[in-house]
This record gives C-alpha cells, structure tokens and sequence, in this order.
C-alpha cells in the first residue's frame, strides 16, 4: 500500500522541489550578487519616507477606522450589481417574464441589502 | 576576455561570454523608468510607451511609480524652481545603478523659458544626466534613439578596474544636493562640485555623457 502511495507521489515531490529551486535560485543568486557587487550608500535623504519628492511633514503611522472596510465592502456589492445591470438594460426589451422577474428579485435582495446597511448605521460616517 | 580572442572563437562556432557581459545584458535589458512626466514632454513619453512606438521592445515598458523600483529617470519636460527640489530628492531616492535622461529643450537647458525667472537652466545643474535629446518636443522616435545610447552606455560598463562606474565606487556619492527654495533663487543655485565627482570616476569616451560644464548662462 505504502509503496503504491510513493511510486504515484513521487512525480509530483519532484516537481514541487523542482518549482522551489527554480522559485528561489534566482532570489539566490540576487542575493549572492548584491553581496559580493552591490556597495550600500543609505543617505538621510535615500532613507527618507518616499512622498512624491516631498519632505514628509507628517507621522508616517497614520490610523485608518477599521469600520472604513465595511463601507468598501458594501461599495463593492453595489459596483458589480451596476456591471450587471449593463447587460440587462441592453438586452431588455427582448428578455421573457421570467428573466425580468430574475433581475427584479436580484435587485430587491441588493435594495433589501441597502436597507440593512443603512439600519445597522454603516453608512454614517462617525 | 580578450576581444581577438573572443571573435576568433565565435567564427570557429564557439559562443564565449563573460559575468560582466551577462550582467550588463540583463541591466540594459529592463530599464524601468520612474513614472514621472514634467510637462509636454510627458506626453511624448508616454506616446513613446504606448502600442504605436512600443518602449517594451527594449525592455523598459515597466514605468514604477516609486524610486525605489525604478532604474531611470526620464526628465521629460521643464523644471521649474519649484519643482527642481523634488526631482532631485526623487533621484536621490532612487537605488543605485541610476541613470537620468534629460528630455527636451527645457530640460537639458531651460528652452524656450530659458530667460525665465522661474525656470531651472537644464537639470544638469543639480543631478548627472546621461543622455541629452534636444527637441521640443523630442519625437517618440528620439527617445528610443536615447534609450537605445544608454543602453549602450550600460553595456559598455565594467565591474572592477578603474574606470568602473560611479556606483561600484564605494567613496562617490550616491545622493547629491537637494537645493532649497530661497527667496531669490535655489540655494544654492547649481551644484558646482557635481561634474567634478562624475569625471573623477567615470569612464573614459563613453561618449554619451555631455562634456560640456553646463549651468553657464
């Protein structure tokens, strides 16, 4: 049993060790080359925080609400449904009853999703 | 390697080559510029990276938005004093190797607003350039000319010895002067060691670096 199990896994180690050194040799070898050719110069301004040219006026450590996400989230949901509502305004003068009826139930459920995410208070920007 | 030696071999079908050469092939083969247009200029930039002139034939269609990603500043328009501070904080910021190609009339020299009170006369003045393209703008064509000239130039550097370039040189400098915004000019107005810190190493007839001192008016 355990001879069968090798003998059909055997490929596929082979290639998994096969993809790790082709994976990482290049990073190897960068590696290698940078410490062997590459002189480090920092500077203050090189080690500086990149902001466009800028001098960084600000802490760069700036705290985003967590409760933004929910909002994208919801951003997201209502930028496919518009995607999906292209196609269905195109096609609808030849779409049948049951097709049309499909999109509306679509749109009632994302309404009804609205209605929850304006209840729940997400929309509000504290 | 010896050169007579090299092109015996390869008539009698023997294909020789040496670290540098592979190294020097792989650098001048993916250029990635900084995403970074000034003014008209840009425009032809980007022209010059789009299907019709197609920069990725050469390896450099992969515009970086950061410095830290990037391998070649392409400063493609005028620099104004305003703006000359940042541009050279941006190549400062760049890892090294670095190369700058000064694109147009305004930015190998001021241009057409070269009388200007608020313009820099050729960015040359604060950063090492290595490829001038006059024009105004440089058609897209120009700029694959000056891309082509750099690539040259990268092929052409060596790893040890002497005459290797500035980078490989642990005592030149990697960052040079970010002039200030003073009340009547930059301060200070162009960095007058710069072409002396860039002959001291560099090599010798490259020919693509402008031998000119410029920044005189």
């Amino acid at each position: 049993m355990n001879s069968i199990f090798a003998d059909i896994y055997r490929p596929i180690g082979i290639l998994v060790v096969a993809a790790m050194v082709f994976a990482l040799s290049p990073l190897a070898m960068a590696w290698l080359w940078s410490r062997k050719f590459s002189l480090r110069k920092p500077g203050p301004v090189k080690n500086s925080t990149y902001e466009c040219g800028l001098e960084s006026k600000e802490d760069i450590f700036l705290r985003f609400r967590p409760e933004y996400y929910l909002y994208a989230i919801v951003f997201l949901i209502f930028d496919v449904e518009a995607i999906f509502l292209l196609p269905f305004a195109v096609a609808f003068a030849g779409l049948s009853v049951g097709a049309s009826i499909a999109m509306l139930i679509f749109l009632l459920l994302l309404v009804e999703g609205l209605v929850w995410t304006w209840r729940k208070g997400i929309l509000v920007w504290v | 390697m010896d050169t007579e030696l090299k092109n015996e071999l390869s008539r009698q079908g023997i294909f020789t080559t040496t670290l540098e050469e592979v190294y020097n092939w792989g650098r001048r083969s993916s250029v990635w510029p900084l995403t970074f247009g000034l003014a008209c200029c840009a425009i032809e930039m980007i022209a010059t990276s789009m299907a019709r002139y197609d920069l990725a034939r050469f390896g450099a269609e992969v515009f970086r938005p950061s410095p830290r990603q990037a391998d070649l500043m392409i400063v493609a328009g005028t620099v104004t004093k305003k703006m000359a501070p940042q541009v050279v904080r941006l190549y400062n910021q760049m890892p090294e190797p670095k190369y700058v190609i000064a694109m147009g009339a305004c930015a190998i020299s001021g241009g057409p607003f070269k009388q200007g009170y608020n313009v820099l006369k050729g960015i040359d003045r604060y950063i090492p350039v290595d490829v001038h393209i006059p024009g105004c703008p440089p058609r897209p064509e120009a700029l694959i000319d000056a891309f082509i000239t750099l690539q040259k130039k990268i092929d052409a550097q060596s790893l040890t010895g002497s005459n290797r370039p500035r980078y490989l040189d642990a005592d030149a400098p990697s960052e040079f002067i970010v002039p200030e915004y003073g009340a009547h000019d930059l301060e200070p107005p162009k960095n007058v060691k710069l072409w002396n810190i860039i002959y001291k190493t560099a090599p010798n007839g490259s020919g693509t670096t402008s031998e000119n001192e410029p920044g005189k008016d």
